[in-house]
């Protein structure tokens, strides 16, 4: 295995408060790596710095080899690394095939319009969106939006998708399903680099996890090891007893 | 987009028939009252559409959008005047020149969103109507003139009318099919998602500052080249005339009622707009009492209607939107 993406001594401060310290880490092609911390840990912001939406101060992002760090995000997107949003972006007035089809038009394949909606429509069934192609992203519920960042992200065919807490706010059966197209969107040889609040998912899931607290890295290792660590279970599990359920979970 | 698929469509023909409806009416029976009005509605139609690739496809409000044509005017104009050039080619060249410096205004205030893009662009109009004033070479405050003279090689004063208004209707059509065509690429396509939420399409890989430089300067190209034409048959152009912010608020006022974001909606905008505008000059009682109304129909559109007439129609008759587009 070699590493996809490789985060080298990574830093951003916004004004007094440091979101990511000197964070390193390295995610391994056809991986699930989960990415946990409390709020505030500067995951979000570190999704940010990989895509491009925000400069870091210091420190490298690699993708596939190339440097990437502080490249704008169209760029990235066209390298091949795709993410969707914790707070749902839809483009509100389109239908969810035309957002599709702007993810399938501009991502990886950079395909011309004609070829783009095959792509997109095959991207919006693989999430179970198939009932509403011409619905207007405005109306979906949050259940839907979460479908659809997935879907739009998915159609441009990335080698890398970054996921941002696409389980929060789901009922416990649509969790069951997006964990399982998660799976098998992995299947497909997509990486796999996801934020996640809701612990027995991301155990489960993940092949290795690696913990954020106040912007530095706490632990990383596979979910069991993890789980146990004395500093994950103070700084963010918080209950010992909490841990051992996870641990009957993996 | 392949162009035989766009030959498919209705509205492809729909556009065709407006055209030359817009040839045929008052060549019949030598109407020139008719041809003066339409005239107005081609110039109309041309900055509304135009206008519409930013405003309408790509949600960026250009208040200033009058100074493309106002530039155009004064480069064809100075093409003739000065440096002698046939009238074809000066307002191509006209439209040629005012949109490279569109691309580096756009470069430089397309960096702003919202309504400090909107308050830049007056401040463009600004600008450029206080560097003409100052400059000499174009006439300064008092403008150039041109001579009758230069009709003659179009046959004459009342030829020239003529020739000019059919001149101006092709741009009418070529801003009508640039716009549909527009719409109907993937180019259009990463417009509208700008227009939409500008992050979220950057995320999914639009080249958005790309994109929006290339729009703005692509919208100035036709009202320029509309511009130079206006000015040219009107012999005179001066700074207060070229650069009027009342004409920018007036293809705001007309995007908005027809519809911003479809092709139909900026044209059918612009019809009734000179149609109402035509019939209330004759009126005495008020001098530019068009303007009130404009301004009272912004206020309705933008509260009750924000569609425009094409939304109302669309939410009517949804089937309509795959013939009117």
């Amino acid at each position: 295995m070699t590493a996809l993406l490789e985060i080298v001594g990574l830093s951003k401060r916004f004004g007094g408060v440091a979101a990511v310290q000197e964070l390193s880490f390295a995610v391994e092609e056809h991986e699930i790596l989960g990415l946990i911390g409390p709020n505030g840990a500067g995951k979000s912001t570190l999704f940010n710095l990989i895509n491009g939406v925000q400069v870091p101060d210091a420190g490298r992002v690699v993708f596939r080899g190339i440097d990437i760090t502080g490249i704008p995000p169209y760029r990235v997107a066209r390298a091949g690394l795709a993410r969707t949003h914790q707070i749902v972006q839809p483009l509100a007035a389109m239908s969810v095939l035309e957002n599709c089809i702007v993810g399938a038009c501009f991502g990886r394949e950079n395909l011309p319009l004609h070829r783009a909606r095959e792509a997109a429509e095959e991207a919006a069934v693989f999430v179970g969106l198939e009932d509403r192609l011409d619905t207007p992203a405005s109306q979906l519920t949050i259940a839907g939006k979460k479908r659809l960042e997935l879907a739009r992200s998915l159609a441009a065919q990335p080698t890398l998708l970054l996921l941002d807490e696409v389980l929060a706010g789901l009922n416990p059966t649509e969790v069951e399903r997006m964990i399982e197209v998660i799976r098998r969107i992995r299947e497909r040889g997509v990486t796999i680099l996801i934020i996640e609040h809701l612990m027995q998912a991301i155990m489960s899931l993940s092949h290795r996890i690696v913990v954020l607290n106040i912007g530095r890295k706490l632990a990383e290792g596979p979910p069991a090891a993890v789980a146990n660590d004395p500093a994950v279970i103070e700084a963010y599990l918080g209950d010992p007893a909490l841990a051992a359920e996870l641990l009957g979970a993996v | 987009m392949r162009v035989g698929t766009i030959l498919g469509r209705p509205f492809f023909w729909i556009v065709a028939a407006a055209i030359a409806l817009f040839v045929l009416a008052p060549t019949l029976g030598n109407n020139v009252e008719l041809r003066e009005s339409l005239l107005l509605a081609a110039v109309y139609i041309t900055l509304a559409s135009n206008l519409n690739l930013m405003l309408g496809y790509a949600g960026y409000v250009n208040f200033g959008s009058i100074v493309f044509f106002g530039l155009g005017g004064y480069f064809c104009i100075y093409f003739v005047n000065s440096l002698h050039w046939g009238l074809a080619p000066a307002a191509i060249a006209g439209g040629a020149a005012v949109s490279v410096l569109a691309l580096l205004f756009g470069l430089g205030i397309l960096r702003l969103r919202g309504a400090y893009f909107a308050l830049a662009t007056i401040g463009v109009n600004e600008a450029v109507m206080a560097f003409v004033t100052n400059f000499q070479p174009w006439g300064g405050g008092t403008g150039i003139y041109l001579s009758t003279e230069l009709f003659k090689p179009l046959g004459g004063p009342a030829a020239a009318l003529w020739v000019i208004y059919y001149i101006l209707v092709g741009v009418m059509g070529l801003s009508l099919y640039l716009s549909y065509f527009v719409k109907l690429s993937k180019f259009g396509l990463g417009l509208l998602a700008i227009g939409q939420n500008e992050d979220a399409a950057a995320v999914l890989g639009v080249p958005a500052p790309r994109y929006k430089a290339l729009a703005y300067c692509v919208s100035a190209f036709l009202p320029a080249i509309a511009g130079g034409l206006y000015f040219f048959k009107g012999a005179f152009i001066q700074p207060t005339d070229a650069f009027d912010l009342q004409f920018s608020t007036e293809a705001i006022v007309i995007v908005m009622l027809g519809g911003q974001g479809t092709v139909m909606g900026p044209a059918l905008g612009a019809y009734l707009y000179e149609q109402l505008r035509g019939w209330l000059l004759t009126s005495d009682t008020f001098a530019n009492f068009q303007l009130v109304i404009a301004g009272v129909l912004l206020l309705v559109i933008v509260l009750f209607a924000p569609g425009g007439l094409m939304g109302w129609l669309y939410g009517r008759w949804p089937r309509l939107k795959r013939v009117l587009e």
